[in-house]
């Protein structure tokens, strides 16, 4: 049930552009131990300049 | 065997279903009739046909890693559970038009139009998708445009990305005039409209500052501040003093429209463009699953004929008989190709496993394409009379009920003005005398599936304003960002001449490229709003070849890859779509260029307007001599937009057709796949 939840939040969130931050957290501190991640606020907003900058990703007529 | 038996059920059930809908005359049919031939032919394509194209045509390996894993950055690259990408994939893909074209496609009755829903995704339009994604998946998960400089050359990659700006362009005019005549004289659809960019710029100050990234509570309190909107504008509609001042005319929408989209495209995008993209994306998906279960429940009967009498032309809606013009007038829901961009956009830097591609790929067309039954069954379980006397142009049925009582009842289609009155009391408008473009027909045809749920006769005015707002709110949505996309590419082509164009640290270039960017679709915008025919007519048939062009392109591109992966004895796979489109868009373009029916030709329609401007004569509509030049100037400009389009499509299948000649050629495979050992993980 909860695993549900969490799948259908992980889903609305990535309809509007934001991937897991939790993912990119593992990735961070698996791969850049080195270098401390952005916290989930810069996080939010640097996907959010992605997803309408230049090359973001369209959406359909 | 015994696994195939319970789709060869399917299958049986499938069939009898289209047979049903096909065959029945003079008795209504359900609806459900045309939800389950969708539903059976929909998974027996998906389980068969993808499954085939994915193991034999793709030979997609789940045990190569895609670029979510071996670019992995938590960012842009990231593996994702596949049902959680594929609400991410189909929220992207899914849009207007799926709703509208069915919708307008209905005047021909609703079997054309399914049949070609059902026959043109299965075999053109999830293909395409599908196809798209994992030449994408391969390298890298780039656009199609370098997609194509890849695997065609740079002189075609060059082609396609000019192609696509128009298309944009065309896109955003056409979705923002559907808007435009949705919202025309209903100061209750236009104050509900108008309380969203308050309301967005609220949620854009709590993500930014009070609650940052806290996407879910945001989106609900924004969803309440719309129901307050939505419930509170039927007093403002109705109060003398507000009332007026929210109702415009649809040459002031449109330059409304003009001006909100060249200034929320500049707006920083987390004060407007995100926070309405969280509303309008979480309200269309709720907003189509509520229709899909409205539907099952009502199940009502189709009361639009099969076939009507414009199957061979002379329609109100649209002009053009049935082929090629239906092929172009259903393309998002059929075939879409501007879902090539999407599916070279970031789905396919999530994906976690190759063999996720064909849910994704095909399966979100596939329920893209069930949209669109939905839309064809909201118009077709309209009375008949209701849906031509909203969808004709004023210069055909005029304005007033009698007159449109009268015109209606004159094609077949038997109706009162009390009926006309009726419906539109019903559903708190003045009229519904004209109001084209498809989204108030649905919005109709939603009121009526919704309050048979919810609420009864009473709440129709208020289901009917919903579907206004959210059809609406996501149109806009669309031109905003769209906007924006249209500026960087401007900024980027432009770039090539004048590099410091592309500079976005200071304000000018954005600025211009913007500008430059309103004013294209707001000069298509403005044509239609101010064409006689209701402008639908004209635009959404150049909007249909130029997304059609773009499929076959994409189809193109799929067909050069297989034969560069020495896998041409499949190439059928993605020859036959290509080959059908090509003929539907060229002969549709050649049509809308040289018929000799002003109706249909854009040449024949200047030169008839022409001849009478050196006569001296006047020609309804025109009232003034101004008015009859900038009809034929529209006229060439459209004439020479078709013949642009037919340009890109040729010159681009001559360089596929050289493409797969050398790839025959060569005795060893030369797609250019990005294999995962040649790029360094970040």
């Amino acid at each position: 049930m909860r695993a549900l939840f969490r799948r259908l939040r992980d889903t609305a969130r990535l309809m509007v552009g934001q991937p897991s931050y939790d993912a990119y957290c593992a990735h961070m501190a698996e791969h850049h131990p080195d270098r401390p991640p952005m916290s989930r606020a810069d996080f939010f907003r640097e996907r959010e300049r992605t997803r309408f900058g230049s090359g973001g990703n369209g959406r359909c007529c | 065997m015994q696994r195939h038996v319970i789709w060869i059920v399917l299958a049986a059930l499938g069939a009898y279903a289209t047979g049903v809908i096909a065959f029945t005359r003079g008795e209504p049919v359900s609806a459900l009739w045309m939800v389950i031939a969708a539903a059976c032919v929909f998974l027996v394509a998906y389980r068969y046909y993808a499954l085939y194209i994915a193991r034999h045509v793709m030979r997609l390996d789940p045990a190569r890693p895609t670029p979510a894993l071996y670019r992995t950055d938590g960012l842009d690259y990231v593996p994702t559970d596949r049902r959680v990408l594929f609400g991410h994939h189909f929220a992207a893909i899914a849009g207007a038009g799926p709703l509208v074209g069915p919708v307008l496609a209905a005047q021909m009755g609703y079997l054309p139009g399914t049949l070609w829903i059902l026959a043109g995704v299965v075999l053109a339009g999830a293909v395409q998708d599908f196809m798209i994604l994992f030449v994408s998946m391969r390298r890298d998960g780039r656009s199609l445009g370098e997609l194509i400089r890849m695997e065609m050359g740079t002189v075609p990659g060059a082609i396609a990305l000019a192609g696509t700006f128009m298309i944009i362009v065309i896109i955003l005019a056409v979705l923002a005039l559907v808007v435009v005549r949705a919202l025309a004289d209903s100061p209750w659809g236009v104050f509900t409209v108008a309380m969203t960019v308050p309301l967005a710029i609220t949620m854009g100050v709590y993500t930014r500052w009070i609650r940052p990234g806290r996407i879910g509570e945001v989106s609900i309190l924004g969803f309440l501040g719309l129901m307050i909107a939505l419930v509170y504008g039927q007093s403002v509609a109705a109060s003398p003093f507000w009332g007026p001042l929210f109702t415009f005319t649809p040459e002031q929408l449109c330059w409304i429209l003009i001006g909100y989209g060249a200034v929320a495209s500049i707006l920083p995008v987390w004060l407007l463009l995100a926070p309405r993209d969280y509303l309008s994306t979480f309200l269309k998906i709720g907003a189509i699953a509520a229709l899909a279960i409205g539907i099952v429940i009502m199940a009502p009967p189709l009361r639009m004929p099969p076939l009507t009498q414009f199957v061979a032309g002379g329609g109100p809606v649209w002009s053009g008989a049935l082929f090629p013009f239906l092929f172009i007038t259903i393309a998002c829901g059929a075939v879409s190709g501007f879902h090539a961009l999407i599916s070279s956009g970031t789905t396919p830097k999530l994906i976690a496993n190759e063999c996720d591609a064909p849910l994704l790929g095909y399966g979100a067309m596939l329920m893209e394409a069930f949209v669109a039954i939905m839309a064809l069954i909201g118009a077709s379980i309209l009375d008949p009379g209701v849906y031509f006397a909203m969808n004709s142009p004023a210069a055909v049925v005029g304005t007033d009920p009698a007159s449109a009582a009268a015109a209606v009842t004159a094609m077949g289609f038997p109706i009162s003005a009390d009926t006309l009155q009726q419906a539109a009391r019903d559903v708190g408008e003045a009229t519904v005398i004209s109001r084209t473009g498809g989204a108030p027909t649905l919005a109709v045809a939603m009121a009526e599936i919704f309050s048979h749920a919810v609420g009864g006769a009473a709440m129709k005015a208020f289901w009917y304003h919903f579907a206004i707002l959210f059809e609406a709110l996501f149109i806009l949505t669309a031109v905003d960002a769209g906007t924006r996309a249209g500026r960087f590419m401007l900024q980027d082509l432009i770039g090539l001449a004048a590099p410091s164009f592309r500079r976005n640290d200071t304000i000018l270039p954005g600025v211009i490229a913007t500008g430059l960017c309103v004013a294209s679709w707001g000069f298509f915008l403005y044509q239609g709003v101010t064409d006689p025919l209701g402008g639908v007519n004209t635009l959404w048939p150049v909007f249909g070849i130029s997304n059609q062009m773009l499929a076959t392109v994409a189809l193109m591109l799929g067909t050069v890859v297989l034969f560069r992966m020495k896998q041409e004895r499949f190439a059928w796979v993605t020859l036959i779509p290509t080959v059908w489109l090509v003929i539907c868009t060229i002969t549709a373009g050649l049509m809308k260029l040289f018929s000799p029916d002003p109706a249909v030709g854009f040449v024949a329609h200047a030169t008839r307007f022409s001849a009478a401007a050196e006569r001296g004569e006047l020609l309804a509509p025109a009232r003034s001599m101004a008015a009859m030049r900038q009809i034929i100037r529209n006229d060439w400009i459209d004439a020479s937009l078709c013949a642009i389009f037919l340009a890109v499509v040729l010159s681009l299948m001559v360089y596929a057709v050289r493409s797969c000649l050398a790839a025959r050629r060569s005795a060893a495979p030369t797609a250019n796949e990005i294999l995962p050992d040649a790029v360094p993980a970040e």
